[in-house]
């Protein structure tokens, strides 16, 4: 039976500011290999029929025996390495005790006292410019569990995933506030991405997030005291987990203004009612009895081994959008939105390769990307998801061509709008589309000088008033210029002529 | 060494087993027995053994990712007791 918590009452900010939040963050996220962590079965179960992707080991068939599939470990390693984490010279892997039947040995296999990466950071940037860093406790692999679904008073039980290698990426209490929980999991998600050992797919469950929220008063906090944790669980966004933790704070903080008590439990988050909800009482009915796994050898990790997979790390993107900034002058605004994703970096990148990063090409470039292709992006396809960048038709030389086109006046600006919808939508060639179009700028002041005698004989009056002195009508005329030339002439000198035949 | 009947309920409820208070009493006096005959190890000195989590000496026994074929679903379910479209089918279960 789920209950809901009390409806969160108004505290206000003098209260709110005798309190300190504590959060820390467990993250689960699927290692991205082809099979599964023990065993041979594929791991491309998404939309395949149940029970398709399981064997007698995964299925916890007596006499199976489970082989560690090293690229898995690999995942790890790498995502340790990117963490600042120190990596285990023995990692072993243990038995956690527990009866649910997504899990058919009747334990999930997961490393314990002796996980492969320990004693890391990841340094995060906030809002208001300051940096914090955020302490990662341990980053161990285990194996994934299968799906059950409840039907009335049967429960289906779809193996396909149990088995599947996951990581748990665990942080220190050190996480302060709803904002700084976001920022770490979005760049958690980045660099896992980035090493391409993650999908980062929160709605496919590829990476599922579980805070563990509490909060002291001053004094405990001086005394070094905590308060009792609650975990908030099955959070499918990363808004919800700031939600969540905003709204968990507010509630304990209230909770013990009424002088209650905030019991150690497990919470999920309704969506709909924007709050979160009661889920099971007392942890400490679980009793995992972990002891080491029999059937699995231990990892000896060789120095040798920990530098060959470094050596495989690449740069990572916060070193990517300093380098934009020192050597390429981009703004940080830009920098941060290109190296959010990897698909985004190496578009830009090959795009700048081709364009080139002098005279402040790499901003233009980015203004475009993060501007007008960015628009054309997010009314596109699944909207928002800026990976969609993969599938555009536009390539990147050719939107470093369209650039160059804007910067040798062959077209200006508002024409290379409409010129990158056209290859948005067929992939054409910028060149081929102003060719085929007619719309290159016009720069030639004979051209211009005609249509501004046109423009004149038909808006005499007005043409009297501005030598009268209405200098606002400059802008009426410059409209007119542009739209006699269907906007290709080039502004610059359209301007300077109109300036120089309006004074008569 | 000798388990309380609550130990004895407790490791019971891990295992998602119902007892009777007969069978609680019946496994306290045979539980407490196995473990007073494996406490005899106990009685080694291993001061001077480090912790032995594997006892082969074999260590980083590792596959490539490669995948291979997996059962047919039929095959699969061949041993459950109850299925339903390509499930497993148990009686419905929550957690506590
Ligand atoms: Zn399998």
């Amino acid at each position: 039976m789920t209950l809901t918590t009390k409806s969160k009452p108004e505290i206000s900010q003098q209260t709110l500011n005798q309190y300190e939040l504590v959060v820390g963050i467990e993250v689960h996220a699927q290692v991205l290999t082809r099979s599964k962590m023990f065993c041979r079965c594929a791991t491309d179960y998404a939309g395949a029929p149940p029970n398709t992707r399981v064997c007698p080991v995964c299925l916890g068939m007596p006499g199976s025996l489970p082989v560690i599939n090293r690229a898995a470990v690999e995942a790890t390693m790498k995502s340790g390495l990117a963490l600042n984490c120190t990596i285990a010279e023995t990692a072993i892997f243990a038995r956690k005790n527990y009866n649910y039947p997504d899990l058919p040995k009747g334990y999930q296999i997961t490393q314990y006292e002796y996980p492969s990466c320990e004693h890391g950071y990841l340094d995060i940037d906030l809002e208001d410019g300051s940096t914090r860093r955020i302490r990662i406790r341990r980053t161990h692999l285990e194996e994934d569990t299968g799906r059950t679904v409840h039907v009335g008073q049967y429960t289906l039980v779809d193996l396909n995933r149990a088995g599947v290698p996951l990581m748990e990426i665990v942080t220190e209490a050190d996480i302060h506030s709803p904002e700084e929980a976001y920022a770490y999991l979005t760049r958690l998600r980045t660099i896992l991405r980035y090493l391409g050992v993650n999908s980062g797919d929160m709605e496919k469950g590829a990476m599922r997030c579980e805070p563990n929220i509490s909060v002291r008063t001053l004094e405990q906090k001086a005394r070094g005291e905590y308060g009792t944790k609650v975990e908030v669980k099955n959070l499918n966004s990363f808004r919800s987990v700031r939600m969540a933790i905003a709204y968990e704070m507010e509630r304990q903080i209230a909770l013990i203004e009424s002088g209650g008590k905030v019991e150690q439990v497990n919470m999920g988050w309704d969506e709909q009612r924007q709050c979160t909800v009661l889920q099971r009482s007392k942890e400490s009915a679980h009793d995992y009895r972990y002891f080491p796994e029999p059937d699995l050898p231990p990892l000896q990790v060789s120095r040798a081994w920990v530098e060959e997979i470094r050596a495989q790390l690449p740069e990572l993107p916060i070193a990517k959008r300093d380098r934009y900034e020192q050597t390429w002058g981009l703004r940080r605004a830009e920098a941060d939105i290109l190296t959010s994703e990897k698909l985004v970096i190496d578009y830009f990148e090959t795009a700048v390769a081709a364009y080139g990063t002098n005279d402040g090409k790499p901003q233009r470039l980015a203004n475009w990307l993060t501007g007008e292709f960015f628009r054309l992006l997010y009314t596109d396809g699944d909207g928002q998801d800026l990976r969609q960048i993969a599938d555009a038709k536009v390539r990147p030389t050719q939107l470093a061509a369209l650039l160059q086109l804007v910067d040798d006046k062959v077209i200006n600006p508002n024409t290379g709008k409409k010129v990158l919808e056209i290859m948005y939508a067929t992939g054409d060639d910028p060149q081929q589309i102003v060719a085929r179009e007619g719309l290159a700028m016009v720069s030639d002041t004979l051209v211009i000088d005609d249509a501004i005698a046109a423009i004149f004989a038909a808006n005499a009056p007005d043409l009297a008033r501005y030598r009268a002195g209405e200098e606002k009508l400059f802008g009426f005329f410059m409209g007119q210029v542009m739209k006699a030339t269907k906007g290709k002439a080039d502004p610059n000198a359209a301007k300077q002529r109109l300036q120089e035949l309006l004074k008569g | 060494m000798h388990l309380t009947p609550e130990e004895v309920r407790h490791v019971a409820e891990l295992a998602k087993l119902h007892l009777t208070d007969e069978e609680v009493a019946q496994y306290a006096g045979q539980l407490s027995a196995i473990l007073d005959y494996a406490e005899s190890l106990q009685a080694v000195d291993t001061s001077n053994v480090p912790p032995t989590p594997y006892i082969l000496r074999l260590t980083n026994v590792m596959r490539e990712d490669q995948p291979e074929p997996s059962l047919a679903n039929e095959i699969a379910l061949a041993n459950a007791p109850d299925s339903v479209d390509g499930f497993f089918r148990v009686r419905a279960v929550f957690e506590e």
